[in-house]
């Protein structure tokens, strides 16, 4: 079974590597075949010098727990276990360029006039600094969250031909699995909170709530990517939210927003200020609410894998584990309750934005 | 602080990967499974309508039976009670009829017994009379026939008056 397995994932990472490698391989037909074998010699030095390096080195808990937070340009399964994703690069004079990450496996990092710097996050930069580059780089974050996508339309496209086919019969299995999360989030978050209107806004916060979800759990995955704990995905949620909320509300909400009822003329003063800040507020903590929860479990859960090797004591070792597989429980918990959550506070900020009567909501 | 910085680069995946799949779920996904659910929903919620409406009719139909039965029940009592207060009434009837009627009779016989004897008793008497009669007839015919015997009777009718 496990060489099966090891099978499998071997096939399928040479394949996705060729995959990935097509687009710089175009770049350079000629350079390809001797290149290839002084690559691999260089790169299996490298690996042998960084080995000895690291094992000198002393084990440095606070970088590692970055490195595993941190967005990468490849997807690192295990250590030295790689999958080279593509790099692509925007800049005004070059126009798009797109490489695999794996061409910056040299000494300098180097490639094509390009930096790959590994400080606390990986970032490509230009050699020559006078020019400005936008990295819409395929990362580890961008290549899982694609995973996803993929997983909750396959997931739910199946679902729904299946409400398509067998009208009439009763749910069975994961279809009825699916169905009481559906529910739960119609019957208990959204119809409640967005008010009668809701049915507009289901698809928008289903999605969210799965998308979340999904993510949260797969960030728990070892070796995956720290997606929802990365605070670009959170904000451009928040933003969404935000948008969804603003293109709705209705002329309550505004004329709340410069008028707040039963409030005297001077304290307008006050208010006004306060309202307005409160309406950015909300996007705001909900960007940072999942970003930090996700984070934070992270960090914790790292940390204690840490332990073990600071310690390197075949005593603390089970001891540690024992306590980071009680952890692991607590942040699947978690992956639950913040996709739940921003769900949530996404329907209150909606229903009171479209609430119709004026003695709306605050919602702070 | 790198981990506060959003990536640019992400934020534009992010925006095109999750618009994407919610319009792809939202038109795919969402829609059909919705509206299966409400389907459903409304399907059970019909049946139970139904259910509902058909326990209200087998309840009607059975109060409404339970109605005609103690009609029926109280219909029946009411004839039997009907019928034996007739009987009743009849038998008294005829009871008391019988009992007059007898009474009658038994008086009837008594005055026919009475009648019969008062003249059963003045013919005994007449008879009785009239033998007498010719008893005493017959007693002073042969009496008056022997005239010393009378006088001596005389005789001694007035010598015992005498003495008294």
């Amino acid at each position: 079974m496990y060489t099966h397995l090891r099978r499998f994932f071997t096939i399928a990472l040479i394949a996705a590597t060729c995959v990935f490698n097509l687009p710089a391989r175009a770049d350079e037909p000629t350079q390809h075949d001797a290149g290839k074998v002084a690559q691999a010699v260089n790169e299996e030095e490298h690996k042998i010098e960084h080995k000895l390096e690291e094992h000198e080195a002393k084990f440095d808990i606070g970088s590692m727990i970055m490195h595993h937070i941190a967005d990468s340009h490849e997807w690192e399964f295990s250590h030295g276990v790689a999958l080279p994703l593509p790099v692509i690069l925007y800049s005004e004079d070059r126009g798009i360029e797109v490489f695999s990450s794996s061409n910056f496996h040299n000494e300098h990092h180097e490639y094509n006039g390009y930096h790959l710097v590994h400080g606390e996050s990986e970032q490509i930069v230009p050699v020559d600094e006078s020019r400005k580059v936008y990295d819409f780089s395929i990362t580890k974050n961008v290549a899982s969250m694609l995973l996803s996508a993929v997983i909750l339309i396959l997931v739910f496209t199946s679902i729904a031909s299946w409400y398509k086919n067998s009208k009439g019969k009763a749910p069975k299995g994961f279809n009825s699995a699916m169905e009481v999360i559906i529910l739960f989030i119609r019957d208990e978050v959204v119809k409640p909170n967005v008010g009668p209107k809701y049915e507009k806004y289901l698809p928008y916060l289903l999605t969210l709530f799965f998308f979340i979800l999904i993510n949260n759990i797969m960030g728990l995955l070892p070796g995956s990517a720290n997606l929802t704990g990365n605070i670009a995905v959170t904000m451009t949620l928040a933003v969404l939210t935000f948008i969804v909320v603003h293109l709705n509300a209705n002329g309550n909400y505004y004329k709340h927003l410069v008028k707040p009822t039963g409030v005297p003329v001077p304290l307008l003063l006050i208010m006004i200020p306060v309202e307005i800040v409160g309406v950015f507020m909300k996007p705001f903590s909900l960007m940072v609410r999942l970003f930090a929860n996700i984070t934070a479990g992270h960090i914790i859960l790292l940390s204690l894998f840490g332990l073990i090797f600071i310690f390197q004591s075949v005593v603390i070792a089970p001891v540690i584990s024992l306590f980071a597989l009680f952890l692991n429980f607590i942040e699947i918990m978690v992956a639950f309750i913040q996709a739940f959550i921003f769900t949530l506070l996404s329907s209150m900020y909606i229903g009171s934005a479209i609430e119709e009567h004026s003695h709306a909501d605050h919602g702070h | 602080m790198s981990l506060l910085t959003p990536n640019p680069g992400l934020i534009f995946w992010m925006l095109v990967v999750f618009l994407l799949v919610v319009f792809i779920l939202a038109k795919f996904a969402w829609k059909p499974i919705l509206k299966g659910l409400k389907d459903r929903e409304n399907e059970i919620q019909g049946a139970l309508d139904l259910a509902e409406k058909t326990r209200a009719e087998m309840a009607q139909l059975k109060s409404d039976n339970e109605k005609l039965i103690a009609e029926a029940n109280a219909i029946r009592d009411q004839i039997l009670r009907d019928a034996k207060d007739a009987a009743d009434r009849t038998i008294a009837e005829s009871k008391d009829k019988a009992a007059v009627e007898g009474q009658k009779m038994i008086e009837s016989a008594r005055e026919t017994i009475r009648n019969e004897q008062a003249v059963a008793v003045s013919k005994i008497r007449k008879e009785v009379a009239t033998l007498s009669l010719e008893i005493a007839e017959k007693v002073l015919h042969r009496e008056l026939q022997d005239k010393a015997a009378q006088e001596k009777l005389i005789a001694d009718l007035a010598s015992s008056a005498r003495l008294n």
